[in-house]
C-alpha cells in the first residue's frame, strides 16, 4: 500500500499505457475481448485515481503532493518531476472520469480497426494524465506532444466525411502552437542559471544549474526581467490560446469536433481543451506574472469576444455538434474571462467552470452521438419532436441543456456566476458583456432544444427511434450526479481549489490580500 | 413542534413530490400523483402557517428569523468597494420576516388551491404526471425565492421559477406556439436576470455580503457614519439593475411581452405562476430591496414612471382582445404596474398589499376562466361564447366576485389595496398627481375591460356553435371549491389592511414596518392630508370604476357584442391596440433578426476570414513549397549545373591531357625530368 502510494501519479498515469500494451498482444479479430479489456483499464484507472482524492490533503492543497523527482536526462537538467496541487487535482480526476464513459460510449459507434482505435484511446488517456502530473517541462512537452498522435489518429482514421482536413488542421494547427511553446520553454531553461546565480536565496533548493523544473521558474518567477515576461508570455499564449482555443485561434475546433468520432469529440471537448487553460494557470500565471498582469486588457478582451462571438455563431448553426462546438468556444470565453481577472473569484470561478464544461460539453456530445448513431445524420432540421420517442433521452437532454446554460442547481451557474463576479470586481463592463453571452446561451441552447425534441415529429424516419439504452444512460448518468454535486453542494470542490488560487493570486498580485484599494489602476499599468 | 426552526422544509415538501411523480409518476395512477402532489403543498401550507402563527407570537421588533443549513458557495476573498477584504460566500439558508410571511402564505395557500383545481382541471390530459410534477417543482423554487436569506437564493428560486414557466408554457410541447412562448419567456426573463445577476454583484461589492439583513444593517450604518449618500451613482445603478431583473420576471416595459404569450399553458398554470405568484416575484425583489431603493430616489421615479405607463398601457390592449385569457393576461401586467407604481413612490406595504389581493381575485378570474375554458371544450374566444350565465352559475358568480374586486368595488379586497396605492401615488413625497391620474385612468379602463369580459361570456346571445351547445357542464367540485374559496377570498382578503381613514388600524401595514423601516436618512416634510381628501380621492376612483362599467354596461350588455362595431368605435386605434402596439414586431426586428443576421454574419466571418486566414496560411505553405520546388529545380540547381557546364566546357583543353593513361603521364614526367636537368646543366650559367 505504501509503495501504491508513493506511486500513485506514476501508476495512473502509465496504467492506461500498461493497459495499452497489453492490448496489443490480442487477436485484432476478437473485438468482444479487446472492447471488454479497454473498458476495464480506463474503469480500473478511474477506480485507481480515487485515492488521490481521498488522500489529498486539502490544508496543503497549495502544495506538490504526491510528488516523485527522479533525475532522468542529467545532462540537460531533465527530471521526472511529477506532482499535484488542487487544480491539478481536479482536472486528472475529470480525466480519469471521462475517459471511461468516451470508451464505453464507442462500444457500438466503432466497428473498423477496433484494436487500434482503443490503442490510440488508452494512449490518448496516458499522455492527457502525464500533462496535468508533469512538473518538469521537459516532461511535460513530452506529453503534451504525445498526447497529439492518437488524437490525430483518431480523427484522421474513425472521423466523418472530412476527416483527413479535420485531423491535418487539428495537427498542424497545435504543432505550430507547440513549436512556439517549446521557444518560450528554452528562453526560461536558458535564462534560469543567470537568475538563480543573482538571487540565489529565491532559487534555493532548485540550485543554480540548468533545469526544467516548473518549479524552479516559479521561484525565480519575481526576477524574470519584464521583456523576458513579454515575450515568452506571447509564446505561451500562441500555444495555450490555440488549444483553449481563445478567438481568433478557434476554427480548427469546429472542424475537429464534427469529424472526429463521439468519442473523440467528448475528450477533445471535456479534456483536450483543459490542457490550454491548465498551462495559462500553471505556467503563464506565475511564471510571468508582469507580462500576465501587461496582457491582462488584450486577454479579457479575447475573451468576451469569445462568449459573445461563439454563441451568436452556435446560434445559427444547423448541425447539431457543430453548434455545440461553437458553445464550447463561448464557454471557454467565460474560463479565460475569470482567469484573467486574476483575483480568487474568478480563478476559483474559472477552474470550476473547466470541470463543469467537461461535464456539460462532453455530455453534449455524448447527446448528439445517441442520435447520431441511429440516424446518422446530427442536421437539426432532420429533426423534431424526438421527446414524443425518447422520453428518457428528453429528460437527460434537458438537464444536460440547463446546465450548459447555467440554471442554479446545476453546476454551470457556480462557475459562470463566481467568473462574473471575479469580473466585476475588476471592471463592470467586464462583467455586463460577460452576461450578455448567459442571455445568448439560453437562446442557442433552448433553440436547440426546441426544434429536436419539441413539437410533432414530422419526419417519419424519426418515428420509429428507440429511447436511449442501459450502456448509454451509463455514461450520462455520472455526468449527470456529478453535475448537481457542484450544483448543490459545490464546498468540496471550492476546499480544493482555496489555497493554490490564494496563492496563485498571492504570487501574481502580490499585494492583493494587504492592499486596500481597487486594483485596476495596477493591472494596467506595466512594470 | 417549533415551526420556526423547520421553515427549509417547507420548499422541501414539494421538491419531494417532483421527485416522486417525476421519477415514479408515471407507473402510478392519477389519483396518487395528486394525492401526492397536493398533500406535499399541503403540508407546506400548515408549516407555512405554523411559522407565521410563532411569528407572530413574537414582538414586532424581533419578527425575524434565521435558518442556514450549510454553506453552499465560498469563492474565496474578494476586495469590496469599502477596503477591506470579504469572502464571496452564500449559505443555503432561509429568512422568515414579515415580508416573507405573507408571501409564503400567499405561496401555499393560493398554490394548494390552485394543486386541487388541477386535479379535475387536467384530469384528461396525458402526463398528468410531468403536469403535477413541474407544478411541484415550481412550488419547490416559488418558496426557496421568497424564502431565501440572501440574494443568490433568491436567484436560485428566480431562475427555478423561469425553468418552471418555461417547462410548464410548454407542456403541450406538440404545439409549436407552444415551444415558442416558453422559449420566448425563457429568453426575456434572461434579459432581466442578466440585470439581476450584475445587480447582486453590484451589492456584493459594495456592501461585502449579499445576506439581506447585513446588506441593511452595513446600509444603515454607513449612512450613519456619513460613508454613503444618497443618490449616490452607485445606489441608482444597483437599484436600477435589480429593476431590470424584476421587469423581466413581472412583465414590465420594457419587457413584458413574454407574459401574453405565456397563456399557451395550460389554465392552472396561468393562474399559479402567471398572474398569482411568479409575477410577483420582481414586486417582492424590489420590496425586499427597499433599503437601496430608499438611497436611489431617481431609480425610484423610474420604478413609479414604469409602473403607471405599464398598468396604462397594457390595459389599453387588454380593452380589444377576444381571448378569455389574454383580457385577463394584459390585466395581469397592468396590475403588477399598479404595484411598482406603490413600490416607485415609497409605498411598499401598499405594493404588497396589492400583491396579496391581487393573488386572491386574479387566481380566481384565471380558474373562472379556466372553467369557462373546459365547459366550452378548449374553447378560449370569448366571440364564440355569451349567455353562459346560466349555464354553469357557479363558475359566473364566482368570476362576477372577482370582477368586483379587481374593479375596485368598495369593500372588497381590491379596493383597499388599490385605493392605499392610488392615494399614495397622489400623496407620497414621491408621488406626483399625474402618477395618480394615470391610475386612476387605469382604475376606469379596468372596470371596462373586466365588464366586457363578464357580458361577453356570460351575458347577451349565445355564440357558442350548436355541437359543444349541449355539451356544456358546470366544472367539477374539484374546481368550484377552489373557486368559491378564493371568491370569499376576494371579499375578505382587504380587511387585514382596514385603511385608517375608514376607522381601522391598517394591521397589514403595520405588521411589514419592521422590514420597511425607513433609513436614517433626511426626509422633506410630509404634506399632511385630511382623512376627507383621502376620502375623496378614493370615491373619485370609485366614480371613474362606475364609469368605465356603465361604459362596458351599455356596449356589451345592454346591446350584444358585434365585431364591426367595436372596431368602428377606436377607429385607427383598433388594430394598434390589437396588435399590442407592435412591439413583439419591433423587439422581432430589432433585437431576434438583429441577432441572427450577427450570428449568421460572424459565421460567414469565421468561414471566410478566420478560418480563411488559416486556410490561406495553409494554402500559401502547400503554394510556396510548390514555388520552392521550382526554384530549387530550375534555378538552385539551375546555377550549380550552370557552373558546372561551364567548368566542364571551359575545361576540354585540360581534359584533353587528362587521359588517364599511365604511360602517357610516364612520358610528361620524363619529358618535364629531362627539361628541368636540361635547365640545370644550362640554364644557370
Amino acid at each position: 500500500m505504501d509503495y501504491f502510494r508513493e506511486h500513485i501519479l506514476t501508476i495512473v498515469a502509465f496504467w492506461p499505457l500498461a493497459g495499452m500494451i497489453v492490448l496489443m498482444l490480442f487477436n485484432k479479430e476478437n473485438k468482444t475481448l479487446i472492447r471488454w479489456w479497454a473498458n476495464f483499464v480506463m474503469i480500473v484507472g478511474f477506480v485507481i485515481s480515487i485515492p488521490l482524492w481521498v488522500w489529498f490533503d486539502r490544508d496543503t492543497a497549495d502544495q506538490m503532493q504526491f510528488v516523485q523527482n527522479i533525475p532522468w536526462i542529467q545532462t540537460i537538467g531533465a527530471n521526472y518531476h511529477v506532482g499535484i496541487d488542487g487544480i491539478s487535482l481536479l482536472l486528472v480526476m475529470l480525466t480519469t472520469l471521462l475517459g471511461p464513459l468516451a470508451v464505453l460510449s464507442s462500444w457500438e459507434a466503432i466497428h473498423d480497426r477496433v484494436k487500434e482505435y482503443y490503442v490510440f484511446m488508452l494512449m490518448l488517456q496516458a499522455g492527457m494524465l502525464g500533462v496535468f502530473v508533469s512538473l518538469d517541462f521537459f516532461l511535460f512537452y513530452v506529453f503534451w506532444e504525445v498526447m497529439l498522435v492518437p488524437m490525430y489518429f483518431i480523427i484522421g482514421v474513425w472521423g466523418g466525411p472530412r476527416k483527413l482536413y479535420a485531423a491535418i488542421k487539428f495537427f498542424l494547427y497545435t504543432l505550430f502552437g507547440s513549436v512556439l511553446l517549446l521557444l518560450g520553454i528554452l528562453a526560461l531553461y536558458f535564462i534560469y542559471p543567470n537568475l538563480a546565480a543573482q538571487h540565489p536565496e529565491v532559487a534555493g533548493r532548485f540550485g543554480t544549474g540548468a533545469t526544467f523544473d516548473v518549479l524552479a521558474f516559479q521561484a525565480v518567477a519575481s526576477y524574470l526581467p519584464f521583456t523576458y515576461q513579454y515575450w515568452i508570455f506571447l509564446a505561451f499564449f500562441v500555444g495555450f490560446a490555440i488549444k483553449v482555443p481563445m478567438f481568433p485561434f478557434h476554427t480548427w475546433l469546429p472542424d475537429a469536433h464534427v469529424e472526429a468520432p463521439t468519442a473523440g469529440s467528448v475528450i477533445l471537448a471535456a479534456v483536450l481543451l483543459k490542457m490550454g487553460t491548465y498551462g495559462f494557470l500553471r505556467f503563464s500565471l506565475p511564471i510571468l506574472p508582469d507580462g500576465t498582469k501587461y496582457f491582462v486588457p488584450f486577454m479579457i478582451g479575447l475573451s468576451i469576444i469569445a462568449i459573445i462571438y461563439g454563441a451568436l455563431v452556435a446560434m445559427m448553426q444547423p448541425d447539431m455538434k457543430k453548434l455545440v462546438a461553437y458553445s464550447s468556444v463561448s464557454h471557454m470565453g467565460f474560463v479565460t474571462l475569470g482567469m484573467f481577472a486574476l483575483n480568487p473569484n474568478g480563478l476559483n470561478g474559472s477552474i470550476i467552470q473547466q470541470i463543469n464544461h467537461g461535464i456539460s460539453t462532453g455530455a453534449l456530445f455524448l447527446i448528439v452521438g445517441i442520435i447520431y448513431e441511429r440516424r446518422h445524420t446530427r442536421e437539426i432540421a432532420q429533426f423534431g419532436g424526438l421527446s414524443n420517442v425518447m422520453p428518457m433521452y428528453a429528460v437527460v437532454f434537458l438537464i444536460m441543456t440547463l446546465s450548459s446554460i447555467g440554471l442554479p442547481l446545476l453546476n454551470g451557474f457556480i462557475g459562470e456566476f463566481t467568473i462574473i463576479m471575479g469580473a466585476l470586481q475588476q471592471n463592470l463592463w467586464w462583467a455586463v458583456a460577460a452576461g450578455a453571452g448567459i442571455v445568448l446561451g439560453a437562446a442557442y441552447m433552448l433553440w436547440l432544444y426546441q426544434r429536436t425534441m419539441l413539437g410533432k415529429i414530422e419526419n417519419p424516419a424519426n418515428e420509429k427511434l428507440i429511447d436511449m439504452n442501459l450502456r448509454e444512460l451509463a455514461t450520462l448518468v455520472p455526468l449527470i450526479i456529478v453535475a448537481f454535486w457542484i450544483g448543490l453542494y459545490p464546498a468540496p470542490f471550492f476546499r480544493v481549489l482555496d489555497k493554490p488560487v490564494n496563492n496563485l493570486v498571492l504570487k501574481v498580485r502580490p499585494d492583493y490580500f494587504q492592499g486596500t484599494q481597487r486594483l485596476n489602476a495596477e493591472i494596467r499599468e506595466p512594470r | 413542534m417549533n415551526f420556526l426552526d423547520l421553515i427549509w422544509l417547507i420548499p422541501l415538501f414539494p421538491a419531494a413530490g417532483f421527485v416522486i411523480n417525476g421519477l415514479f409518476g408515471k407507473r402510478m395512477s392519477k389519483t396518487m400523483v395528486g394525492v401526492i402532489a397536493c398533500g406535499l403543498v399541503f403540508i407546506s401550507f400548515i408549516f407555512s402557517a405554523g411559522a407565521v402563527y410563532q411569528l407572530l407570537q413574537l414582538d414586532s421588533a424581533h419578527r425575524s428569523h434565521t435558518v442556514r443549513l450549510y454553506e453552499w458557495i465560498n469563492a474565496g476573498p474578494a476586495h469590496t468597494s469599502e477596503g477591506p477584504l470579504a469572502n464571496f460566500r452564500v449559505d443555503w439558508g432561509f429568512l422568515l420576516d414579515p415580508l416573507s410571511s405573507v408571501m409564503i402564505l400567499v405561496v401555499t395557500g393560493i398554490g394548494f388551491l390552485i394543486h386541487i383545481y388541477s386535479t379535475g382541471y387536467m384530469h384528461e390530459e396525458d402526463g398528468y404526471y410531468r403536469f403535477f410534477a413541474y407544478l411541484n417543482l415550481f412550488m419547490f423554487s416559488m418558496l426557496t425565492l421568497v424564502l431565501g436569506n440572501n440574494y443568490v437564493m433568491m436567484f436560485v428560486g428566480w431562475e427555478g421559477v423561469g425553468l418552471c414557466s418555461y417547462l410548464l408554457i410548454g407542456y403541450y410541447f406538440h404545439k409549436k406556439s407552444a415551444g415558442d412562448a416558453a422559449k420566448k419567456a425563457f429568453v426575456v426573463n434572461r434579459v432581466g436576470d442578466w440585470g439581476f445577476s450584475i445587480g447582486i454583484m453590484m451589492i456584493f461589492v459594495t456592501f461585502g455580503t449579499i445576506d439581506f439583513i447585513q446588506v441593511g444593517e452595513k446600509l444603515r450604518e454607513g449612512v450613519m457614519a456619513g460613508a454613503f449618500h444618497v443618490g449616490d451613482p452607485l445606489f441608482i445603478g444597483i437599484a436600477l439593475a435589480l429593476f431590470v431583473g424584476a421587469a423581466g420576471k413581472s412583465a414590465q416595459i420594457p419587457l413584458y411581452v413574454w407574459l401574453p404569450d405565456a397563456m399557451e399553458g395550460p389554465t392552472p398554470v396561468s393562474a399559479l405562476i402567471h398572474a398569482a405568484t411568479m409575477v410577483t416575484a420582481g414586486v417582492y425583489m424590489v420590496a425586499r430591496s427597499n433599503f437601496i431603493y430608499q438611497m436611489a430616489p431617481q431609480a425610484m421615479t423610474v420604478v413609479a414612471v414604469i409602473g403607471a405607463v405599464t398598468a396604462f398601457f397594457a390595459a389599453s390592449i387588454g380593452l380589444v382582445q377576444n381571448d378569455i385569457k389574454r383580457v385577463l393576461a394584459y390585466s395581469t401586467v397592468s396590475q403588477l404596474g399598479y404595484m411598482f407604481l406603490a413600490l416607485g413612490v415609497g409605498a411598499f406595504a401598499a405594493g404588497i398589499f396589492h400583491l396579496m389581493t391581487h393573488a386572491f381575485f386574479k387566481a380566481l378570474l384565471f380558474l373562472g376562466s379556466g372553467s369557462v375554458i373546459h365547459a366550452l371544450h378548449h374553447e378560449q374566444d370569448m366571440r364564440k361564447m355569451g349567455a353562459l350565465k346560466n349555464k354553469i352559475p357557479v363558475t359566473f358568480w364566482t368570476m362576477f366576485v372577482g370582477t368586483l374586486a379587481i374593479a375596485g368595488t368598495p369593500f372588497l379586497a381590491g379596493f383597499f389595496s388599490k385605493d392605499e396605492i392610488l392615494w399614495k401615488a397622489f400623496s407620497s413625497n414621491q408621488g406626483h398627481v399625474l402618477l395618480w391620474l394615470l391610475g386612476a385612468a387605469v382604475a376606469g379602463m379596468t372596470a371596462f375591460y373586466m365588464f366586457r369580459l363578464i357580458f361577453m361570456t356570460f351575458f347577451g346571445e349565445s355564440r357558442v356553435d350548436h355541437h359543444t351547445e349541449h355539451h356544456i357542464h358546470e366544472s367539477p367540485r374539484s374546481m368550484t371549491v377552489p373557486l368559491i374559496i378564493l371568491a370569499i377570498g376576494s371579499v375578505v382578503a382587504g380587511y387585514v389592511g382596514f385603511p385608517a381613514w375608514l376607522g381601522g388600524n391598517n394591521a397589514f401595514e403595520k405588521f411589514l414596518d419592521p422590514v420597511f423601516e425607513p433609513l436614517p436618512i433626511p426626509h422633506g416634510p410630509e404634506a399632511e392630508y385630511s382623512h376627507l381628501a383621502e376620502a375623496g380621492m378614493a370615491a373619485a376612483s370609485v366614480a371613474i370604476a362606475l364609469i368605465g362599467f356603465g361604459l362596458a354596461y351599455s356596449k356589451y350588455c345592454k346591446r350584444s357584442w358585434e365585431q364591426q362595431r367595436e372596431i368602428r368605435q377606436y377607429g385607427s386605434l383598433y388594430p394598434v391596440f390589437l396588435n399590442k402596439y407592435y412591439v413583439d414586431e419591433g423587439y422581432d426586428f430589432l433585437f431576434v433578426n438583429q441577432a441572427k443576421d450577427a450570428g449568421t454574419g460572424l459565421w460567414k466571418f469565421d468561414a471566410a476570414v478566420v478560418d480563411g486566414a488559416v486556410n490561406g496560411s495553409a494554402w500559401t505553405t502547400v503554394e510556396g513549397a510548390l514555388g520552392s520546388g521550382w526554384w530549387d529545380r530550375w534555378v538552385v540547381d539551375g546555377i550549380v549545373k550552370f557552373i558546372g557546364g561551364f567548368i566542364r566546357t571551359m575545361s576540354w583543353p585540360l581534359r584533353l591531357i587528362q587521359t588517364g593513361y599511365v604511360q602517357n603521364y610516364a612520358l610528361v614526367m620524363i619529358l618535364g625530368l629531362l627539361i628541368f636537368i636540361g635547365y640545370v646543366l644550362w640554364g644557370t650559367s
